[in-house]
């Protein structure tokens, strides 16, 4: 948290001001605007998912000449691709996808990413996250500068499903976490009434550290209250259950309910395929369609006004290796998704897979930057100004290219 | 006679509460002095133990200072020494490392002879070599934080670390960080040119900030992956290591200066046989003259460099900046800026001494004065550590408390940027952290840390120093279970 704001939260409270000490304390509320409904849900593949392969061209031959082994069938084909348009298909272990694409509610944006052209998992997941491709001393991350610039509303505005905060919310906006899996609801120490009780009475007072314990202690109480006993025994009894499906479903209960969730961020990691391709996306591809479907059948009365984007830090080679694999490339597949998608589209400028047409030779090209599909959904989904928008994605000037939101 | 003894008595009651750091109203020195005491000791050091404060009652607190400042004086503790004897590959040949990793590496990649269930398995080998080895790495690092009595050492590895900071994930600098956090360690305290010479050579760095791929476009053997020139080290060697992102260079420096290091790089098969890992690649070499910093450059292959360096060591924004970011760990998050321009003065005197201008720092009267007591909010590793050795827990499960620290947002050797992890109080202090440090005092207070150890309340207070009104009415009003754990996580505890 930036001093500044620090000195306002504390100047607010010192000044005797009859705001109960906790809910709109932390910082001091925004500009006044009426309570926005709008909802973002951003999930990010770490290890670099193959999107050739997530969205295959199907109707491209070099993509078959490039891999032999690891191509996808034609559509008609057994295990085949599952045709969209007629150019691209989806993977077939993404079926639980496909009534979404039907309806109008799932795009896609082929050959995107970051500007960099960095083949580093960490640089490249660091570029996405903190918002400035190129620019390693930005301390922040961009969802968390979002969350600056949003009325605020309950401490559990913007959640993190995570044992840590990662990068992308990082910065000086407090944020709740959820722990993922089948901890999420698991007792911490002051869950109990007497240890509260007792921390509660040593930090009742105006200062930071006070403050900063109450809030907490709030947010925790209302996603426990919000997740309750129910959640914890309707999906967690099977043990094949996937950690993200589950994940999925708090996310949406949260986000629909009283405690006012308007930013998510969620992961998945696994997807750094060098090595047996097929096994891996066998390993988590369903869970990745399931959650997804999860997601929107929880989110319910306030799906119409959730985009979830899904997003990885980079693609992956076009030609296949020697090892059943794919190495680290450059363009790659996003996933949008939500009531206000135009949907049932593929999205970006494909320039096809010929040699000439890829970038250094070997990988898709970046035709579309991840910041603009972002931006335009910041601008249109959650009506951010442009000179706040200047302050979440710095230096990025919106092109207008494309237009998926309807 | 009588009154005599009496007299004796007073002395000894006194003595024993001074030492106790309750203060004693018959010595006003020592009610001066006590605080200071405290002061120093939690600021030169990783949380304060009852053995320190025996040292400084029996030397003095300049004495300790003096012997803080000269680690090489102070006889390492030999049980830490065991156990960290026992840390394989913390003590391994970081090359012997490297060569075998990469050979696993080609066999992978490159091999076809082999399944790919065996690839798997060696991928799954290396991986948890990998693992393995920052286990250790972290090991050692809490190993010697709580237990080395050359604390000061220890805290200054803690800012330097940050301040060049590597990252164990990129590629392999994994292999390499022992060995370059040693040789922080080495010259924790010594001159910040040789610090400087230390990390623009080491492979941890040079991987990490991608030097070990800069290649002049123009070289025969500019292709692949060194393809060309890469900025990424030259520009933070001035932004973060020497002069600051205000210290006056420009676009055309940060490439001059990425020509001038171009062939700087790791060889990690070993061939040169070189015992460092690093190895200056002339083909590689932009061999044009440069300008740097407004002064020219003529070509002299890898001694362009090591002028480079000397201009950036002596640069004075370099003795500002160092000196603002010592000011800033060991004083204020906004540091006076008459401390910062008296450092400034003793590092470009002195050469960059960093004993010198640490000195001039503990002595300052900025760094003295009482406003500063207390005020610096602890980050995640050194609350927890801080926790272990005031509470004074033995052989302490190093994994959870790593754990503890990562979910605080610190996971060692994981700042994932070059510009390290923070240490002022907007960085950590925020709701969901705040909960968390509740979380872990309790638990640590229940012996999550070690079962067979248990807090006692009565060391534990007497080891925080004096603790609030509000603090000791809070623990009095609430049954005594709760009396250790209240203590670990209070106002006082977090704070240094």
């Amino acid at each position: 948290m930036k001093r500044r704001k620090f000195l306002t939260a504390a100047s607010l409270a010192t000044a005797g001001m009859l705001i109960p000490v906790g809910l709109n304390s932390w910082v001091a509320k925004g500009i006044a605007q009426p309570t926005n409904r709008k909802r973002l849900v951003v999930i990010f593949l770490r290890g670099a998912i193959d999107g050739l392969n997530v969205v295959i061209p199907h109707q491209e031959a070099d993509y078959y000449k490039a891999r032999p082994t690891l191509a996808i069938p034609y559509p008609q084909e057994k295990n085949g691709a599952i045709d969209l348009d007629g150019f691209f298909g989806l993977h077939p272990d993404l079926q639980d996808l496909m009534p979404l694409w039907k309806k109008g509610n799932l795009a896609f944006i082929h050959a995107s990413g970051s500007s960099a052209d960095t083949r580093s998992h960490f640089d490249a997941q660091d570029y996405m996250e903190s918002g400035t491709p190129g620019v390693k001393s930005t301390s922040d991350g961009w969802m968390n500068r979002l969350l600056g610039q949003l009325p605020k509303e309950r401490p559990t505005q913007a959640l993190n499903v995570g044992t840590s905060t990662p990068r992308i919310l990082k910065g000086m906006m407090p944020i709740a976490n959820l722990n993922p899996g089948k901890n999420s609801t698991v007792a911490i120490p002051t869950d109990h009434a007497h240890i509260n009780k007792a921390f509660s009475s040593l930090y009742d007072g105006d200062d930071l550290l006070s403050k900063a314990y109450q809030e907490g202690h709030q947010a925790r109480e209302i996603i426990l209250k919000e997740l309750g006993q129910e959640m914890m025994y309707a999906s967690r009894g099977a043990s094949i259950a996937s950690s993200f499906v589950d994940d999925a479903a708090e996310v949406a209960k949260l986000m629909e309910g009283d405690a006012k969730t308007q930013l998510a961020f969620m992961e998945i990691g696994g997807w750094d395929s060098h090595i047996n391709q097929q096994l891996i996306f066998k390993k988590y591809l369903p869970d990745l369609g399931r959650g997804l479907a999860t997601l929107v059948k929880g989110l319910d009365s306030i799906y119409p006004d959730t985009t979830i984007v899904v997003m990885s830090e980079f693609g992956r080679t076009v030609k296949e290796n020697g090892n059943n694999g794919t190495d680290h490339g450059h363009g790659n597949v996003m996933f949008l998704l939500g009531g206000s998608i135009r949907g049932g589209k593929v999205y970006g400028e494909w320039q096809g897979l010929g040699e000439s047409a890829l970038y250094e030779g070997r990988d898709l090209p970046v035709t579309t930057d991840f910041r603009e599909a972002i931006a335009l959904i910041l601008q249109q989904h959650l009506s951010i100004s442009d000179d706040r928008l200047a302050k979440i994605f710095p230096g990025y000037q919106l092109t207008g290219n494309i237009n998926f939101m309807a | 006679m009588k009154q005599k003894l009496q007299h004796w008595v007073l002395i000894l009651i006194c003595g024993s509460m001074l030492w106790l750091g309750l203060g004693c109203q018959q010595q006003a020195s020592g009610e001066v002095e006590q605080p200071r005491i405290r002061h120093v000791l939690e600021r030169l050091s990783f949380g304060v133990t009852p053995e320190q404060m025996q040292q400084v009652e029996a030397t003095g607190i300049e004495a300790y200072i003096q012997s803080q400042l000269s680690p090489e004086s102070i006889q390492e503790s030999p049980k830490l020494e065991n156990s960290l004897a026992q840390l394989d590959l913390i003590q391994a040949d970081p090359i012997e490392l490297s060569k075998k990793y990469y050979l696993g590496q080609r066999r992978i990649n490159k091999n076809l002879e082999i399944s790919n269930e065996t690839k798997n398995k060696l991928q799954k080998q290396n991986q948890k070599q990998n693992q393995k080895i920052r286990q250790q790495a972290v090991d050692s690092r809490l190993l010697r934080a709580i237990n080395s009595p050359r604390q000061l050492q220890e805290v200054m590895v803690d800012f330097w670390f940050n301040h060049f900071n590597v990252f164990a994930l990129k590629k392999s600098t994994i292999l390499w960080l022992a060995d370059y956090e040693q040789k922080i360690r080495t010259h924790a305290l010594g001159n910040f040119r040789d610090l400087l010479a230390v990390t623009a050579h080491h492979p941890a760095m040079l991987i990490y900030l991608d030097n070990e791929l800069n290649t002049d476009p123009n070289s025969s053997v500019a292709k692949g992956q060194f393809k060309g020139l890469n900025e990424n080290y030259a520009r933070e060697l001035m932004e973060l290591h020497t002069l600051g992102v205000d210290g006056g260079y420009t676009q055309a420096d940060v490439v001059a200066l990425a020509r001038i290091l171009t062939g700087w790089s790791v060889d990690h098969f070993d061939k040169q046989e070189n015992e460092n890992g690093f190895f200056f690649y002339e083909n590689r070499h932009d061999s044009g003259d440069k300008i740097f910093l407004g002064q020219k450059i003529p070509r002299s292959g890898i001694e362009e460099g090591e002028q480079a360096l000397d201009i950036l060591a002596a640069h004075p924004a370099t003795a500002r900046f160092i000196s603002y970011k010592l000011a800033q760990y060991f004083v204020a998050d906004e540091p006076p800026s008459s401390l910062v321009d008296l450092l400034a003065k003793k590092f470009l005197e002195s050469d960059g001494n960093i004993k010198v201008v640490l000195d001039t720092l503990i002595h300052s009267p900025e760094f003295n004065s009482s406003e500063y007591y207390a005020k610096k909010f602890k980050t995640p590793y050194q609350y927890i550590v801080s926790l272990v050795r005031t509470g004074g827990i033995e052989n302490p499960n190093f994994k959870r408390m790593q754990g503890m620290i990562a979910q605080l947002g610190m996971p060692t050797y994981l700042c994932a940027t070059p510009n390290g992890y923070k240490n002022t109080q907007d960085a950590w202090l925020n709701p969901d952290g705040m909960l968390r440090r509740i979380g872990f005092a309790t638990a640590i207070a229940n012996g999550s840390l070690n079962k067979e150890y248990s807090l006692d309340a009565d060391k534990l207070r007497h080891n925080l120093g004096d603790l609030s009104p509000k603090t000791q009415q809070v623990i009095a009003k609430n049954p005594p279970g709760l009396s250790n754990a209240l203590m670990l996580g209070s106002p006082e505890a977090m704070y240094r």
